[in-house]
């Protein structure tokens, strides 16, 4: 059983009507105490809203906990940002610290911000997640920037090279909407729904 | 590399797909789900829908259709049309779209628009506009004026000049609908699209005109539009001659146009 995170900010009934597609059982999580084999944390919206609202509902922790327990997780878009210690958006925030590192905004002197469309991702590194790389959905203004060059696994390029998926052991992020992704994004989601 | 993104629409009525010309004269194409599955299917990298009588009966969107496209499609996904506060935006976002698009409620309320940016992200709020090419006045520099209503309701200000508000209020994208071009499928309006896309920094949308592949790859060469909206090449039964999504990209990637293969 998947439970995908459900608070104010995200969009868990997208990642639900995903999972659901490919045949996975899932449900949603409002709360601590839901005994799950693995999370995702969706995200849209800000990481100040994100953090808050997960904060509210006791979810931080329950992230916390069930990642130290060795449990998969996803987390998507902010839910990947947040993964890192503190985020530009909304000043600055701290965020979860599970991964070393820092989000940071794209130069919107340069580029359009939010940056919003299908962005080829080349995977640096062998994962059970991924393949050979292809394209997938992104809708961001903020990127995060890892300390550990180790944490890298899929790099996207947007002004030049950034993060495009973070992963260590079996704790993911990716900054891409995986359920928007079409069948590039499914066929991920099912991977992930592999792990134990 | 960032692609250019192929947007299908859908005009909604009574969970029918409905196509009209110049917004008049609609006849029904198919069931919003499944017409929308088919989309996906083929390749097509976002999907709209507006529900075009809800403003008009004075209700709120219908939500039966939103959740029946959400089901069938793992592509981004907007909707518009019967939004009108921030409760219904999270009705229509906890329904299984991504995006809300608000049109004439934004002229009316422009507050609406930073609520909804507040709210849920700039990102989920594109600013949609309908523009008619007017002679150019003091009041109108860019000689393009928003209508609302449905094109019913002319309100004096200029696209150009409320673009640039929209983007500064918090709208995350802008779609300009031309009212001249609409149902037309003889091109894009090229030179209001490149004003706006000149204008501010977030993605535009180009909307209305394309009847071939050949009116995308204009827009996207001619002007800064980071997405095309294309609905009657698609499926219009009035056409002569439907294009599928594969036809299309392969013509634009033909023009070195980035996509994303489909």
């Amino acid at each position: 059983m998947t439970g995908v995170l459900h608070y104010k900010a995200g969009n868990a009934p997208s990642v639900l009507n995903a999972l659901r597609h490919i045949g996975e059982e899932a449900v949603l999580v409002t709360g601590p105490g839901i005994a799950v084999d693995r999370l995702i944390l969706p995200g849209v919206g800000s990481a100040l809203a994100t953090m808050d609202s997960l904060r509210e509902l006791g979810l931080d922790s329950f992230i916390r906990d069930s990642i130290g327990g060795g449990k998969p997780f996803l987390g998507i878009c902010v839910g990947l940002q947040v993964l890192f210690d503190r985020s530009e958006e909304g000043g600055d925030v701290g965020c979860l610290g599970i991964f070393p590192g820092r989000v940071r905004r794209f130069d919107d002197s340069a580029v359009r911000v939010p940056q919003m469309g299908w962005n080829k991702v080349d995977f640096v590194r062998a994962d059970p997640l991924v393949n050979d790389g292809g394209y997938f959905y992104f809708v961001n203004s903020f990127f995060a920037v890892p300390d550990d060059p180790d944490l890298l696994l899929g790099r996207a390029d947007y002004n030049g090279p950034f993060c495009a998926m973070a992963s260590r052991g079996k704790v993911y992020g990716a900054q891409f909407h995986v359920e928007k992704s079409g069948e590039a994004g499914l066929a991920m989601l099912k991977r992930f729904c592999t792990l134990i | 590399m960032l692609t250019k993104r192929l947007i299908a629409c859908f005009d909604i009525k009574n969970g029918m797909v409905t196509k009209a010309v110049r917004f008049q004269d609609n006849i029904d194409v198919a069931p919003a789900g499944e017409l929308a599955g088919r989309m996906y299917a083929a390749g097509v990298d976002e999907i709209v829908f507006y529900d075009i009588m809800a403003s008009a009966e004075r209700r709120k969107t219908d939500l039966a259709s939103v959740r029946a496209v959400a089901e069938r499609v793992f592509v981004p996904f907007t909707v518009g049309g019967g939004i009108r506060t921030l409760s219904d935006m999270y009705d229509v976002l906890n329904a299984g779209a991504e995006k809300i698009s608000i049109d004439s409620m934004a002229v009316r309320n422009p507050q609406i628009i930073t609520e909804g940016a507040n709210a849920f992200g700039r990102q989920c709020v594109v600013l949609s506009m309908q523009v008619k090419r007017v002679d150019v006045s003091r009041g109108i520099p860019s000689g393009y004026e928003i209508a609302i209503d449905g094109a019913r309701t002319y309100t004096g200000m200029d696209a150009v000049e409320w673009a640039k508000r929209g983007e500064s209020l918090g709208a995350g994208e802008i779609c300009v609908n031309s009212i001249d071009n609409d149902g037309g499928c003889e091109g894009y309006d090229l030179a209001i699209t490149r004003a706006v896309t000149d204008a501010v920094r977030i993605p535009v949308i180009a909307s209305g005109g394309a009847g071939l592949p050949r009116h995308i790859a204009d827009v996207f060469t001619e002007t800064g539009a980071s997405a095309a909206i294309i609905s009657s090449m698609l499926y219009s039964p009035r056409l002569p001659r439907n294009f599928s999504i594969p036809e299309i990209k392969a013509e634009l990637s033909a023009a070195d146009i980035p996509v994303r293969p489909a």
